[in-house]
């Protein structure tokens, strides 16, 4: 499948600051690095269960990421490492949450699939598909109900656009005009499916905004600077009380759905284009090309494996949680009783 | 003490709590503008305002989600669903996100919400608005469940509910929604997780919830005039969580215990309640526990089909002679 690139007539990548391009391309290196890294530690099975690799899908965490204020509100699927890492959140708490120690950042008590970090603004990572939709528009109706001009942002693949509450969450933030931006990140599968074959529109997100008073946006999710540019105006817009948006980013995972999936159904041709166009790759090529010194790069990259390794070593050496965590947490008051 | 029926007395809970808390907010389905289809919000938009009181589309799932979010991000959101019967179409809001989120987080986020829903029988809506659901909530950690009875547990128990720091079903009777009685003026606030002891008698102990509470009261009643047999009533309140100990306390000082649930047989709140009770006080108890309930069937539309299935005064009165009697005939 070819990507239609329509860019955002907002996009003019020369206008982002150096400092922004340079803080997009170290997001995008140090998610690839420790996703590579997840992978690798869940061979060595020191992480178990499952994991959703959001290798291929750099650019949409980067690009977000960096247009968002500190206390904005981002809300994840399971597929969730690449915008917790991009808020902020070290390598080792996510890396320590994969591997169920007391390093992670719920100390082994949600997984990989349910990532949060309330300090960076990540409040939560959504495993039932579609649900995070409709809490993000309740955060970000408490923003507007506050006055904060917090915006929240919740992300979702292109399945999840199939499912009843993207509908009601659609609706209802724009009936209430909610600072809120709907965020698709269409990786062309649904699982192990084509999107293609399961949806009656070409264009999952993008078709249906008009449902919602919306408008149509499909943007190149590979690009950094168009998913920044584009997230920075409509973050803008939310804030300002413009109501929400709807934004399809077009993107590829460069493995399976989980780590039970080879993705043995895509064919050649579309991974071998798909990988052509990988937004890391692409990334630095366009800095370089645009005068950044290859020596800046390198180093970006190798402090970033350098976290890493640092990361990888002390969440192999922390303790698993105590067992008695377990039991812990149910209420507020900390603890588990439904009696006396 | 002011008389006020169950409907009014929602109402001036929610008043109560949202003139003392601004982060108090209210909406579902027909809540604003319209006061509810139940009558139980009349007077909050007047009062409070669009901001506050808002109405929302035919959406389970927005209600809920946006009810989470903004109880995360510093609201104390108090949602409606207009029949708990729709609970089912947003279920995974109350079991896997609501309930569950603060213990995936580890304590990160805390979720001070209350979901009011209209619950139960008797008014000849058929299966799919009458049924009683409070057992679906029971079954899952991290939910409390409240069910009042009276006027005054609505106002008092629904104002405790907003002002707890975790996530409330609040399940409203409808065939109470008329009843009349005594609320306390001025702030009114109950404790959740305590029964309450209406009656006590020496021979039975009978364990009630919301509309099956008046129905036992009457039983009692009938059953210490017509059989001199003196019951011991206690309303349960609140199923979770669960004051265990006045439950255990009243079984063992009679030794016979019976459950009046509205909830269909299979899993019914009363199967855990005597799960405890025989667990607990087995040597103290002079039979085992009855447990007198709807039939497992969907509830009937015809008035004369719903009142045969769901426990009556009379019912109950009979199935606590039955025991006796079979007990004595041993």
């Amino acid at each position: 499948m070819s990507v239609t690139r329509q860019a955002h007539p907002a996009q003019r990548p020369g206008e982002i600051p150096e400092a922004t391009r340079l803080q997009l391309f170290r997001l995008q290196v140090e998610i690839r690095h420790c996703e590579k890294r997840a992978y690798d530690l869940f061979l060595q099975n020191l992480v178990k269960g499952t994991s959703h690799l959001a290798l291929g899908q750099e650019a949409v965490a980067a690009g977000f990421a960096a247009a968002m204020n500190k206390d904005d509100y981002t809300f994840c699927t399971y597929r969730g490492h690449h915008h917790t890492l991009a808020r902020g959140a070290s390598m080792l708490s996510v890396l320590g949450e994969l591997m169920g120690r007391q390093c992670g950042l719920m100390k082994g008590k949600g997984g990989s699939m349910h990532l949060t970090s309330v300090e960076h603004g990540v409040m939560g990572s959504y495993a039932i598909v579609g649900a995070h939709l409709p809490i993000a528009a309740g955060a970000a109706w408490s923003a507007q109900y506050r006055g904060t001009k917090q915006v929240a942002v919740a992300f979702f693949g292109d399945g999840a656009t199939n499912i009843g509450a993207f509908h009601e969450a659609l609706n209802l933030a724009a009936v209430w005009k909610l600072p809120v931006i709907f965020c698709c990140e269409n990786n062309l599968y649904m699982e192990y499916t084509p999107i293609s074959q399961v949806t009656a529109v070409k264009h999952p997100a993008a078709d249906r905004a008009a449902s919602y008073g919306l408008a149509r946006q499909v943007i190149d999710g590979n690009d950094a600077d168009i998913v920044y540019s584009t997230a920075r105006d409509a973050i803008a817009k939310a804030r300002s009380g413009g109501g929400p948006s709807l934004i399809e980013c077009l993107t590829y995972r460069h493995s399976g759905h989980s780590r039970a999936d080879p993705a043995k159904y895509r064919p050649k041709e579309e991974l071998e284009e798909w990988l052509k166009r990988d937004p890391v790759a692409l990334y630095r090529s366009r800095l370089l090309a645009e005068g950044i010194a290859e020596a800046k790069l390198a180093q970006i990259e190798a402090e970033s494996m350098a976290k890493l390794e640092q990361a990888t070593e002390t969440a192999k050496a922390s303790p698993t949680p105590a067992v008695e965590s377990a039991m812990t947490d149910v209420w507020a008051d900390g603890g588990n009783a439904w009696r006396n | 003490m002011a008389q006020l029926s169950y409907r009014d007395a929602v109402a001036a809970g929610i008043a109560q709590e949202m003139r003392r808390d601004e982060r108090v907010v209210l909406f579902g389905e027909d809540t604003a503008a319209a006061g509810g289809v139940f009558k139980t919000t009349v007077g909050l938009f007047e009062e409070f305002g669009p901001k506050r009181v808002k109405d929302t589309p035919i959406s389970e799932l927005a209600i809920l989600g946006a009810a989470m979010g903004a109880a995360m991000t510093g609201l104390r959101p108090v949602a409606e669903i207009m029949f708990s019967d729709f609970l089912a179409c947003c279920w995974d809001y109350v079991a896997n996100e609501i309930a569950k989120t603060r213990y995936m987080s580890d304590g990160q986020i805390t979720l001070p919400l209350v979901i009011r829903t209209a619950n139960g029988g008797g008014a000849r809506f058929g299966a799919q608005h009458s049924q009683s659901v409070e057992n679906w909530a029971m079954a899952i950690p991290g939910i409390k469940v409240v069910a009042p009875s009276t006027p005054a547990d609505a106002k008092g128990l629904l104002a405790a509910a907003i002002r707890d720091p975790d996530p409330v079903v609040f399940f409203e009777h409808k065939s109470l929604l008329a009843d009349k009685g005594e609320v306390p003026e001025g702030e009114h606030v109950e404790a959740l997780g305590r029964a309450k002891v209406l009656r006590e008698g020496k021979d039975v102990t009978i364990i009630a919830l919301a509309a099956m509470v008046p129905r036992a009261l009457k039983a009692a009643e009938a059953l210490a005039a017509e059989s001199g047999i003196q019951a011991t009533v206690i309303d349960v309140r609140s199923l979770v969580p669960l004051d265990a100990r006045t439950l255990l306390e009243h079984s063992a000082r009679t030794g016979r215990v019976f459950t009046v649930e509205e909830n269909p047989r299979l899993c019914g709140w009363g199967a855990e309640i005597a799960s405890i009770i025989q667990e607990e006080v087995f040597s103290a108890l002079k039979g085992p526990v009855v447990r007198i309930t709807t039939p497992h069937v969907p509830l009937p539309a015809s008035d004369r089909l719903e009142d045969a299935v769901m426990p009556s005064a009379v019912r109950i009165a009979t199935e606590v002679k039955r025991a006796l009697d079979s007990k004595r005939a041993a």
